[in-house]
């Protein structure tokens, strides 16, 4: 627990430490407003997620109305206003994985988590579980996707062989 | 194809990387040295072949024999048997589903035999982060081509004559496209490719920015020469991660060959590329919604007229057209107009590739000829129905199409023919569903998706998708009224005739055209509380199979309502108004004679 703790105090403490790294992505794409799209994402991967206080110091910066910046934050799915965990597992609900049958893997992968209710990241912001709708990988359905890796032809069994491997490489042996 | 008299082509298409293709590729690098052949043979890593769920693949040349879903153990055995001693392995090739027969080559196999590959004729077959492989393949030859030798005006007069229309929905003269952008007047023009694949279902334009991104690039600068632009943005998915980062490579190789850039071949033509990555948003792939994303802003649609021809991105003329219709764009400028418009029908020319997926044996990407019957794809080229089942519905369009039956698989698959059986082409995803699919969830499946994606600005759009979900919602927790199909039926047509953009406008056509085809299939779930396909968990139910129970009396000394009456030594009941679904029973029956459906 302890140790959780201090993931998730690290993972706020950052936004704090690092307010040059947002000047330095701002330098390099410069301040015209169609610039917006692509420094909110370098940011998001920076941070894993969009602080508030970093909206309104971009908004500053930039020149924008921080009702623009957040509107813009607000629109697009892949932002995220709350953080993000260390992995992001994405399980596509195009049509092809909905009729090969995703339903039984997300619920696999949330249970294997500890996720309950509506909740998407786990309190140690080790593992967030998104719904998308198609990540083009169709003849493989039902595909998942871990950070950049996609697995296909998933079932309950396979996702879960897959999470033990993750969760061993956490120093989590259950 | 080199100096190397023998090559292996190795799939690392997105499906094929899933399935450890680069493991495969790692150990026959290695065996190839261990016997000194890595000097004679090359390995070449391609993009996407197209059979995803066979990988990983393999293809050598010049025989063409096509290994499927080989494993890093196999590769001693190809290496060894195939490659010194000439004896292909025979436990590693295709095996057709239904004849049971084995196939070694590449052109035996209907998946791939029946198809003309013009959009796709690269990928699979080179390296795609290698330019000199396409640059082989008369790649930038059509840039040439136009820069030195025609003019804007004859370029698009190929174009048009060509009959090529556009590959992302609805089907518009790209030619007239093009000159409408010419004739703009403006210090600045634009071209944009959409590369934001959103409809799910649909993977052709990943897979060609995967496996041949060049082809894109070259398009969209003879695109520039002819309208006049000298700036070219690719707007792609950010879930596409691995076609961003191929088309980043492209871009910096072909400036670096001096295929983008100032002074194009020497004739003072300047174009350059940039890529633009999508944040999310389905409405992206409309092209105002797109517009307005590249501009930085939330991603909303806005009327047309004015259209992006006139008034795109920062106000200025702007040509959009989608991956699959640019990387057409190069054969027609090399081979003619005539060589194009010969293939396909009479209005829809050319070729289309299709997403096949869903409960099809052979799932992937196939380029056919425009007019092939829907029949042909699914038996001949897909290899029919997964785990042989009966085939029931192919969905194409994705959420803004329809559903095609039985009765359609003699229809010859072209713009026209798909519209008037109330689908449409859309961007080419075909999702075959089978016995076991139930309509109304793949509805309110649809709906659930354009309800969340709709961007809110307009209210039929908004507001309406709602209602008809929550009506779907209902439906198929068997808490339908009568009166809700024609509901559903007077909300669709108002959203149809009164939505802004082309997302709500299509928006409830899987309700519409399922609401054709199965309206039997609802009016089950309204009337009878039953889901036929089994698929709506509310409306499943728990029955004993009177001929196998042997009337233990287990079950209903079990359940936890009572909900179970009979006599010892006779089949047992379960009352389902009282039943609580909670599958007790099902557990305790020793004999298993109570089944859920």
């Amino acid at each position: 627990m302890a140790e959780a703790k201090k993931v998730r105090e690290d993972a706020l403490a950052v936004p704090r430490r690092r307010f040059e790294k947002v000047n330095e992505i701002i330098a390099r794409h410069g301040k015209s407003a169609s610039a917006l799209i692509p420094i909110l994402q370098e940011v998001q991967e920076e941070y894993r997620y969009l602080p508030e206080e970093i909206l309104t110091y971009v908004a500053m910066v930039m020149d924008l109305p921080p009702s623009t910046v957040y509107g813009v934050a607000t629109f697009y799915v892949q932002f995220s206003l709350e953080p993000k965990g260390k992995y992001v597992i994405k399980i596509c609900d195009g049509t092809a994985c909905h009729v090969r049958g995703s339903d039984p893997v997300k619920e696999a992968i949330r249970k294997r988590v500890g996720l309950k209710n509506e909740k998407h990241t786990t309190d140690d912001l080790r593992f967030t579980v998104e719904t998308v709708s198609c990540l083009g990988a169709c003849g493989l359905a039902p595909v998942v996707m871990i950070n950049d890796q996609i697995y296909g032809q998933m079932t309950p069994d396979a996702i879960n062989v897959i999470l033990d491997k993750i969760l061993e490489e956490e120093g989590d042996v259950k | 194809m080199g100096e190397y008299p023998t090559h292996v082509l190795v799939c690392a298409g997105a499906g094929c990387i899933s399935s450890s293709c680069k493991e495969v590729e790692q150990a026959l690098i290695d065996e190839l040295k261990k016997h000194q052949l890595n000097e004679k043979i090359k390995v070449v890593e391609t993009g996407c072949i197209g059979s995803c769920d066979l990988g990983p693949v393999l293809v050598t040349y010049p025989e063409r024999i096509f290994y499927q879903k080989v494993q890093p153990k196999d590769v001693k055995a190809i290496v060894e048997e195939h490659l010194l001693q000439g004896q292909p392995v025979e436990r590693l090739f295709y095996q057709d589903a239904v004849t049971g027969k084995t196939m070694a080559k590449y052109d035996d196999i209907p998946f791939f035999s029946k198809q003309v590959r013009i959009a796709l004729r690269n990928v699979g077959l080179i390296n795609p982060v290698n330019i000199e492989e396409y640059v082989a393949r008369d790649g930038y030859g059509a840039l040439a081509k136009v820069l030195t030798e025609m003019t804007p005006e004859q370029v698009i007069e190929q174009i048009k004559n060509s009959g090529l229309r556009g590959r992302g929905g609805a089907g518009f003269s790209t030619g007239l496209k093009w000159e409408f952008t010419k004739k703009a007047q403006s210090d600045a023009k634009y071209v944009v490719c959409n590369a934001d694949e959103g409809d799910p279902g649909a993977f052709m334009d990943r897979s060609i920015l995967e496996g041949d991104p060049h082809s894109v690039l070259e398009a969209m600068a003879i695109a520039g020469y002819a309208v006049g632009a000298s700036q070219g943005y690719v707007y792609v998915r950010a879930e596409y991660p691995l076609a961003v980062e191929r088309l980043g490579v492209a871009i910096e190789q072909a400036r670096k060959m001096g295929f983008l850039g100032e002074n194009i071949y020497n004739t003072g033509f300047a174009f350059d590329v940039e890529i633009r990555v999508g944040a999310g948003a389905f409405v992206c792939g409309e092209e105002t919604a797109l517009i307005a994303s590249i501009e930085g802003k939330r991603g909303e649609p806005s009327p047309k007229p004015p259209f992006p021809a006139q008034k795109g991105v920062w106000g200025k003329p702007t040509l959009i057209n989608n991956v699959e219709t640019f990387a057409n764009i190069p054969p027609i400028i090399l081979k003619g107009a005539e060589w194009f418009a010969q293939i396909g029908t009479e209005k829809s020319k050319g070729t289309k590739v299709f997403a096949i997926a869903g409960k099809i044996t052979n799932t992937g990407l196939v380029e056919v000829p425009m007019g092939m019957t829907l029949r042909e794809v699914i038996f001949d080229l897909g290899g029919g129905i997964h785990g042989g089942k009966r085939f029931k519905a192919a969905q194409t369009g994705g959420p803004s199409g329809g559903c095609l039956t039985t009765e359609h698989l003699d229809l010859p698959m072209d713009y026209e023919s798909l519209t008037a059986a109330g689908s449409m082409m859309g961007s080419g995803g075909l999702i075959v569903m089978d016995e076991d699919t139930c309509m109304v969830d793949v509805a309110r499946f649809f709906l659930e998706f354009t309800q969340d994606e709709s961007c809110g600005k307009c209210t039929p759009c908004r507001i309406g998708t709602k209602r008809m979900l929550d009506i779907l919602n209902r439906i198929t927790e068997g808490k339908g009224v009568p009166e809700d199909l024609e509901t559903l039926e007077t909300l669709a047509n108002t959203i149809k005739m009164s939505s802004l953009c082309g997302l709500g406008q299509s928006a409830p056509n899987p309700v519409l055209s399922t609401l054709k085809y199965f309206r039997d299939e609802y009016e089950a779930h309204i009337y009878q509380k039953t889901c036929p396909a089994g698929v709506c968990q509310s409306l499943l139910r728990y029955q004993v199979k009177s001929n196998v129970c042997k009337g233990c009396g287990l079950c209903a000394k079990n359940c936890p309502v009572g909900a179970i009456s009979g006599k010892p030594k006779n089949p047992y009941v379960i009352i389902q108004n009282i039943c609580v679904k909670c599958g007790l029973c099902m557990q305790k029956c020793p004999f298993n004679a109570i089944e859920f459906c």
